[in-house]
């Protein structure tokens, strides 16, 4: 899957948890712009690793701090 | 009385222009401030001025029942118990001032490792100076880098630091799902080493872990499994060894981790373990050899009332009778609690929020009753909790008792 495919399937996956409809761009941040709290992000990370079939560990988590930057992550990780 | 946390947020005039570190912790101390103001008693500064029996104190000038120290099978008063700690402290002195590899292992402390042994029917076991550390130790230290850490997203603090202490990859998984454990385990690369973190108890909510269906699950995938029994030991299982012997794996399990400052009444943490390699543990865990071995005294109390526990069915028994009667009143009420059926000696019950939480709370401590409040982040879903925890040595009076302080405090808040 190249990127733009990865980035429409991730913009569906976050839709439910971006209860405000904020317009996501690539520099949107999950903490401060979509305020996703720490219960949030875990249903989020579950939804992508499940449609993925990939794990993107804590760690891994630590280094996504925007939208662009998760896009990134997933598209590495299901391509390996 | 503790001064340092009794002052209130001063400016702070700094030269430079440097930022105050300590601005990360102001919407905290905004939270703290807001919730004293309105005269509330402080939940989280709480002084114990006389301690009358494992279920009665002095608590800010007045009698209290407690009914959130843990202290599930009443040893701290124990006479055996406390007359094996008084010999120690005679015989030993009062500590060992040295790391357990060093000169900090006493006669008592291989005491306290065997009567672990015998207790949980294992080959090793390991006495850490707390609980805290016992997880903290041999979490970060048996997975290194390129390991993977699969844990429950409810674990306690102590796992959590293990984790972060660690090198090791760290996936968690959604609270008690079987299928959500599955799945992160079979996507984890071919090879590498893999660590399942369990409780058999979780100490928020009360409930227990399903450990026959996740540790049959863990070793499918070739996992070692760790399971922190620390609110079941003395108390659950036919022997008192925790869910694991409940739910019939304790010999599919490779590490037990437990601590002294629950049932046995004392502190200290441990490990147990039929690893054929665990004894090198003791050289290359930092927590264990970086760190002052317990008190004499503490590991003579400790060895005591383990080998008591051994023997504890009928407290068992009663203290179930005690976890059944009060969740049902408390039900009965119009409660919310964390569990539908009592699973352990501990009874959460759920607040609508912060406020009314501690409101609550402090109603209960007017009324003679000692609870733990727990807030957001200690508690899964940013949920405030009330939690219960009973003893053994609760008698069936002081049961009722309690259940009556919350109908009148839960009343007086208009929560019930």
């Amino acid at each position: 899957m190249d990127r733009a495919a990865v980035d429409a399937k991730i913009r569906e996956l976050a839709e439910p948890f971006n209860k405000k409809g904020i317009e996501i761009k690539e520099d949107t941040t999950f903490a401060n712009d979509l305020e996703f709290d720490s219960l949030t992000v875990m249903d989020f990370v579950a939804a992508i690793e499940d449609e993925f079939d990939i794990i993107i560990s804590m760690n891994q988590q630590a280094e996504i701090e925007t939208y662009g930057q998760l896009v990134d992550a997933v598209t590495k990780l299901q391509a390996d | 009385m503790s001064r340092g946390i009794s002052q209130s947020d001063q400016p702070v005039e700094r030269a430079g222009d440097g930022t105050d570190l300590f601005s990360k912790f102001d919407g905290i101390i905004a939270l703290r401030e807001g919730l004293l103001a309105s005269g509330q008693e402080d939940p989280f500064n709480l002084v114990m001025e006389k301690v009358l029996s494992p279920t009665r104190a002095i608590c800010n000038g007045r009698e209290t029942i407690l009914l959130g120290t843990y202290n599930y099978m009443g040893m701290t008063f124990d006479p055996d118990v406390i007359g094996a700690g008084q010999q120690a402290l005679t015989d030993f002195g009062s500590g060992t001032t040295g790391s357990r590899v060093l000169n900090g292992t006493y006669q008592g402390h291989r005491e306290c490792e065997d009567a672990l042994r015998e207790f949980y029917a294992m080959d090793h076991a390991m006495v850490f100076s707390t609980g805290y550390q016992a997880n903290l130790g041999i979490i970060s230290t048996i997975a290194g880098k390129g390991d993977y850490i699969i844990l429950d997203i409810d674990s306690h603090a102590s796992i959590w630091d293990g984790c972060a202490m660690g090198n090791a990859e760290v996936v968690p998984f959604k609270h008690n799902d079987i299928e959500a454990m599955e799945k992160r385990l079979r996507r984890i690369p071919e090879g590498a080493g893999k660590l399942v973190v369990l409780e058999g108890v979780y100490s928020m909510l009360g409930d227990i872990a399903p450990l026959k269906e996740m540790v049959a699950v863990a070793k499918k995938y070739g996992a070692m499994v760790l399971v922190d029994e620390a609110h079941s030991m003395g108390f659950i299982g036919e022997n008192g060894r925790g869910v694991v012997e409940q739910a019939g794996v304790i010999d599919d399990v490779d590490f037990i981790i437990g601590t002294f400052s629950k049932s046995v009444g004392t502190v200290g943490g441990f490990c147990v373990s039929n690893h054929p390699k665990f004894e090198i543990m003791r050289l290359v865990c930092r927590p264990y050899v970086f760190t002052a071995s317990l008190p004499p005294s503490v590991v003579a109390t400790a060895a005591t009332s383990i080998r008591k526990l051994m023997h504890g069915s009928n407290k068992r028994a009663h203290l179930w009778e005690n976890s059944k009667t009060l969740h049902k009143g408390l039900k009965d009420l119009g409660f919310e609690l964390g569990t539908d059926e009592p699973q352990s000696a501990i009874i959460a019950v759920i607040m609508p929020d912060l406020e009314k939480g501690a409101a609550m709370w402090e109603a209960l401590i007017k009324g003679g009753l000692y609870v733990n409040l727990a807030r957001p982040p200690a508690t899964p879903a940013n949920m405030t909790l009330l939690r219960c925890s009973l003893c053994a040595e609760h008698s069936e009076r002081e049961v009722a008792e309690i259940l009556a302080i919350f109908e009148q405090a839960g009343k007086q808040v208009g929560i019930i």
